[in-house]
């Protein structure tokens, strides 16, 4: 795409069209889609606040993963703990025992700050969450193929032989948050085109096939395919360990963007126009 | 004092960012109390409901189990004994006077005591119970097929569901009776099964005696338990809530299939 002001006083940076309309509109809807996916898989997770792994049911005579409860004990009376791997914590006021919206003290897994709807509430959270599992369905498959479609898949986010070889680079370049300029920023870096694949073509697939085989329906399709993924128990924990993967990939792209430039990332997210700054100063008249 | 048009913007973008994210969290609550919006959010429940219906077949069968995977203790969920006279007394006297009112859009409405319905054609099968809240268990059950009992019955034509009435009050005072009602894809389905055995003994009051409902592949709430008498109706819209269960009633989605 040629500079959109071009023309004018000679300038040492000038406005690059980044980001395409369907390719914003979809970014957004997502951010919105799986914001409310997370929160309300939260609270539908508090309705049975543990995890298993073993066992083709969670009353197999296999004890959980992963626990969140209270139990009577502390200063206060109750105690929230966290089971992991049969090792206990104590997380009152985060885990298994937190204050509700109103200040109630009260038993649940994750805290209402954390979940939709705020209060114990199951069936309106999978209201929620089996209506944005469709808007990211439909809104991933239409990116897929726009990507394809438009040859932003082979163009951007493939990675080409000069990516694989500046891998190291990359890695270097990343812990010193030294970030590309001039001709260099206009296109994804390797670790960036690696971990958007990864999460559009393998995490993003998981986790609706793992929320598919929790459906007693969908796993009449084929009888035992959810065995392939250890069970219907262990489906869930990975459509759980797939949730949180997400969010750390949210936490270090939002990251990412703000040590490379919150405001010229954000405007370009929305306008899709981001400013390039040339390597080559002219020195100024 | 003079502001640069990028500052301008960027406290513009940083107000519309906190403004949205302010709205679309107390947002979030007040739709879900509003009339509205939860028939918003039902498009869901219907999408996945012929998605899932358009990727079986309508004799689809769910997955069966080995001896060895049943669960070491089936959990007994909602009601556990029925606080009624009426059950007590049944309950007490093994079920002898206990009857299953078959009803409604029928040719033939029946009245069978539990032999009759240990006569009928069955069927066993060990299956995975998955409640609507995450967790599941195993068990082994053996039931009438609930075909057979209807096919014996003869639907009249405009029979579109069947609704279970069961035992149990839900309510303190001993009303509002556990409900819940299936189509006929479901009711006809091989593996749908009045169930009177679980792990090779008579069906315990805990998990639905003398007769609970086996649906398999839909959650749990779907298998009533405690079933005294099955309607059959063009309709749910004039039962209790009119949403087609106890549950359904109260907010959760009609199919349960995911």
């Amino acid at each position: 795409m040629p500079p959109v002001d071009a023309g004018g006083p000679p300038s040492r940076s000038y406005l690059y069209y980044r980001h395409t309309l369907p390719v914003r509109i979809m970014h957004w809807t997502n951010v919105v889609a799986l914001t409310i996916l997370l929160m309300s898989g939260l609270q539908i997770f508090n309705a049975h606040p543990a995890l298993y792994w073993a066992g083709k049911s969670s009353y197999s005579g296999v004890p959980p993963v992963v626990e969140m409860g209270a139990r009577e004990g502390g200063e206060s009376g109750y105690v929230g703990y966290t089971r992991i791997f049969g090792r206990e914590f104590n997380t009152t006021g985060v885990l298994g025992l937190s204050n509700s919206a109103d200040g109630r003290l009260s038993a649940r897994g994750f805290p209402w700050w954390m979940t939709i709807p705020d209060d114990p509430w199951l069936s309106m959270a999978r209201s929620w969450h089996f209506f944005f599992a469709w808007v990211l369905l439909i809104n991933g498959l239409l990116y897929v193929l726009y990507s394809i479609g438009s040859r932003h898949l082979s163009r951007d986010l493939a990675p080409d032989r000069r990516d694989w070889r500046s891998i190291g680079r990359s890695i270097r370049d990343h812990l010193r948050f030294r970030h590309p300029s001039g001709d260099e920023a206009k296109r994804y870096n390797v670790l960036q085109k690696l971990s958007y694949l990864l999460v559009i073509f393998v995490l993003l697939p998981l986790i609706i096939l793992m929320g598919l085989a929790m459906s007693p329906w969908m796993d009449t399709v084929w009888p035992g395919w959810v065995d392939l993924f250890g069970g219907r128990q262990a489906a869930r924990t990975i459509h759980f360990i797939a949730a949180w993967l997400l969010v750390a990939f949210v936490a270090i792209h939002v990251f990412e963007v703000i040590v490379s430039g919150l405001w010229n990332h954000l405007r370009s997210m929305v306008t899709g126009r981001y400013r390039i700054v040339e390597e080559r100063h002219e020195p100024l008249a | 004092m003079n502001r640069s048009p990028d500052a301008e913007r960027r406290r513009f973008l940083s107000r519309a960012f906190g403004a949205i994210g302010a709205v679309a969290l107390g947002g979030c609550e007040r739709l879900s109390r509003s009339e509205w919006f939860p028939k918003v959010l039902g498009a869901g429940e219907a999408a996945s409901s012929a998605v899932a219906r358009a990727v079986t077949s309508r004799r689809s069968m769910a997955q069966e189990f080995t001896e060895a995977d049943r669960s070491p203790m089936f959990r007994s969920n909602g009601t556990a004994e029925p606080d009624t006279d009426a059950y007590r007394a049944m309950a007490a006297n093994a079920f002898a006077s206990y009857r299953l009112v078959v009803d409604g859009l029928v040719e033939a409405p029946a009245s069978l005591s539990l032999a009759d319905v240990r006569a009928l054609p069955s069927r066993t099968q060990i299956t995975r119970h998955d409640c609507v809240e995450g967790w599941s268990a195993i068990a082994k059950w053996k039931g009438a097929r609930l075909g057979a009992l209807l096919e014996s019955v003869r639907l009249k034509p405009d029979a579109r569901f069947a609704v279970f009435h069961c035992a149990d009050p839900m309510a303190e005072d001993g009303t509002d009776f556990y409900y819940e009602s299936i189509d006929l894809e479901d009711a006809f389905h091989p593996q749908t099964i009045l169930a009177y055995e679980m792990n090779d003994t008579a069906l315990p009051v805990a998990n639905g005696a003398p007769i609970r409902l086996r649906v398999e592949r839909q959650l749990g709430y779907k298998h009533a338990k405690y079933v005294m008498r099955i309607e059959l109706v063009p309709s749910f819209a004039h039962i209790a809530g009119g949403r087609g269960g106890y549950w359904e009633d109260l907010g959760y989605q009609w199919f349960a299939g995911i």
